[in-house]
């Protein structure tokens, strides 16, 4: 085989090893859709849709047994929410300061501080609130919403202080230039610049919050009913699949697997919101 | 009378010294324009008049700058000094909003609150900088919308209305077509009567159309100062004479 021969062959070579390699992620997500419809979906059928999604019972052991979900979508709605209320302001003012304000000495020591806390297990986090927050406020709506709101701050701040880098320096100068103070410059010019990328770091932070299962288990409390106060304990779906599964049996180990084709669908629509945001961003 | 006095300044960048011992007097009501080869200086120099400098980390400043008396860098209120000295950057930098917020951000940092008042403000800014009439209908657009050279036009008018009494301009047109540098300079002309313009070029034939004085740089240095006619019609000074007629630069 002459030597051009073997060059392109091992070109295609490569070629179909990097197809190979998109092809498995691609593959995984298309069956992971796959598991949940065909087992979700009949389940849903079953009970009814609307029974399904808008039942504000859930008691899956009664005879007959009752599913309703509706308890829990509002329970991850809710402690999403307080996580976005918590989360957001402070990520975002930690972003200023990061980008805007903090020394380079300190710089270098919060930084890291910030991104190891996103290597930190949920379990972990867990564990903190429990010792910490849950005497303060029991296991509630409110200790979930504390401690989700602390978990996405990585998220937050990271993507906020990258928007606000991104933002070019010639408006903070310009808004000096008209005898603006340092602060006012950074939050009336340079953080209104930088808006799509930190709305961007809130949906993400939507994303990650909604999703989180193992620390909220920990600390809401999980009763499965409509959430009632703040200071009450809440279900969230994700709660509800890791707590029921491994004793569920046929309809409710499908209607547990349904709870999950709900959480997709969460997750889906959180990412065209984003993919809008980008689009918007780009025009 | 003169609106700046700077006496025996010298500027350090790091270990680079960027000024050496400049000693100028700047007169009031008038277009001074600052020429010169690239990094002779003329923009460092303009930049150390409203303290833009600051930014600038390791930038160290000896010798005195007043405005009508008052050293610039014993006063403590820089934003003040700002407002007082305006200036318009190289690069037009409207801030991603709409133009009359653009123009009304300035007079709301110091202050102004009546919305009649900042529908004044905005009016006579823009009509100021020549601008008015293309802009009228859509003050609630984004000022990115604007062309290039609208957008500097609207620069020039969001720096003067906060009402400042000398503007700084940095090469203001050096990224503009021809049409648009004509209409900068006319504008110029229109509000020199009101304002200390001092302006930085690499566009001899600007200073010579607009200016009344010209400072000459070379290597940090001031190496003439004299009205725009001495300098373009007889420099004292050889180097000047040489860069004037082409000779470098």
């Amino acid at each position: 085989m002459s030597k051009q021969n073997i060059i392109k062959l091992r070109e295609k070579l490569m070629s179909a090893v990097f197809l190979v390699a998109a092809l498995a992620s691609i593959l995984a997500v298309g069956l992971i859709c796959f598991f949940l419809l065909v087992n979700g979906l009949p389940a849903m059928g079953e009970i009814g849709v609307f029974k399904f999604l808008l039942g504000r019972e859930w008691s899956p052991t009664d005879i007959p047994p009752v599913f309703g979900i509706l308890p829990m979508i509002v329970g991850s709605l809710y402690v999403t929410a307080g996580a976005i209320i918590i989360g957001v302001p402070i990520g975002v003012l930690t972003a200023v300061f990061l980008a805007r304000v903090c020394p380079k000495r300190l710089y270098k020591l919060l930084k890291p501080g910030v991104d190891l806390m996103a290597g930190i297990p949920s379990v972990v986090y867990g564990f903190f609130a429990m010792a910490v927050i849950v005497p303060l406020t029991g296991s509630s709506m409110l200790t979930a919403s504390i401690l989700l709101g602390v978990m996405i701050l990585p998220t937050i701040i990271g993507l906020a202080e990258s928007a606000l880098r991104a933002v070019p320096e010639q408006y903070y100068e310009g808004a000096l230039a008209l005898g603006a103070g340092h602060y006012r410059s950074v939050f009336f010019i340079v953080l209104p610049a930088a808006k799509s990328g930190i709305l961007t770091a809130a949906v993400l932070g939507i994303g990650r919050a909604i999703g989180e299962t193992m620390a909220v288990v920990m600390v809401a409390g999980n009763q499965a009913r409509m959430p009632v106060s703040l200071l009450k304990g809440v279900r969230t779906m994700t709660a509800n699949i890791v707590i029921e599964m491994g004793y569920a049996g046929e309809l409710h180990r499908q209607a547990l697997i349904a709870t999950g084709v709900v959480l997709l669908l969460f997750i889906l629509i959180i990412n065209l919101s984003l993919s809008a945001l980008k689009n918007r961003s780009k025009q | 009378m003169n609106c700046f006095e700077i006496k025996d300044l010298n500027l350090h960048y790091g270990t680079f010294q960027a000024l050496h011992h400049i000693n100028m007097d700047i007169a009031a009501g008038e277009i001074t324009a600052f020429i010169g080869p690239s990094g002779c200086g003329k923009s460092t120099l303009l930049k150390t008049l409203n303290r833009m400098n600051d930014l600038v980390e390791g930038c160290k400043i000896t010798g005195s700058v007043t405005l009508y008396g008052e050293d610039i860098y014993a006063a403590s209120d820089v934003n003040l000094l700002r407002k007082r000295v305006g200036m318009v950057f190289q690069r037009s930098n409207p801030f991603p909003m709409s133009i009359y917020d653009n123009i009304a951000f300035g007079p709301r940092t110091h202050g102004v609150k009546s919305r009649l008042e900042l529908d004044r403000i905005v009016e006579e800014s823009l009509r100021a900088a020549a601008i008015w009439d293309e802009v009228k209908d859509r003050l609630k657009k984004s000022a990115l919308s604007l062309s290039g050279g609208q957008q500097q036009r609207m620069c020039i008018a969001r720096a003067l209305a906060v009402s400042p009494e000398v503007l700084l301009m940095d090469e203001p047109t050096s990224a503009l077509d021809p049409i648009s540098t004509e209409k900068i300079e006319e504008l110029l002309l229109t509000v020199r009567e009101k304002y200390s313009i001092i302006i930085v070029t690499h566009n001899m034939q600007q200073a010579a159309r607009v200016s009344d004085k010209t400072a000459f740089f070379l290597t940090g240095e001031v190496v003439e100062h004299d009205s725009t006619e001495t300098i373009f019609a007889m420099p004292h000074d050889q180097r000047t004479e040489d860069y004037i007629t082409g000779r470098f630069g």
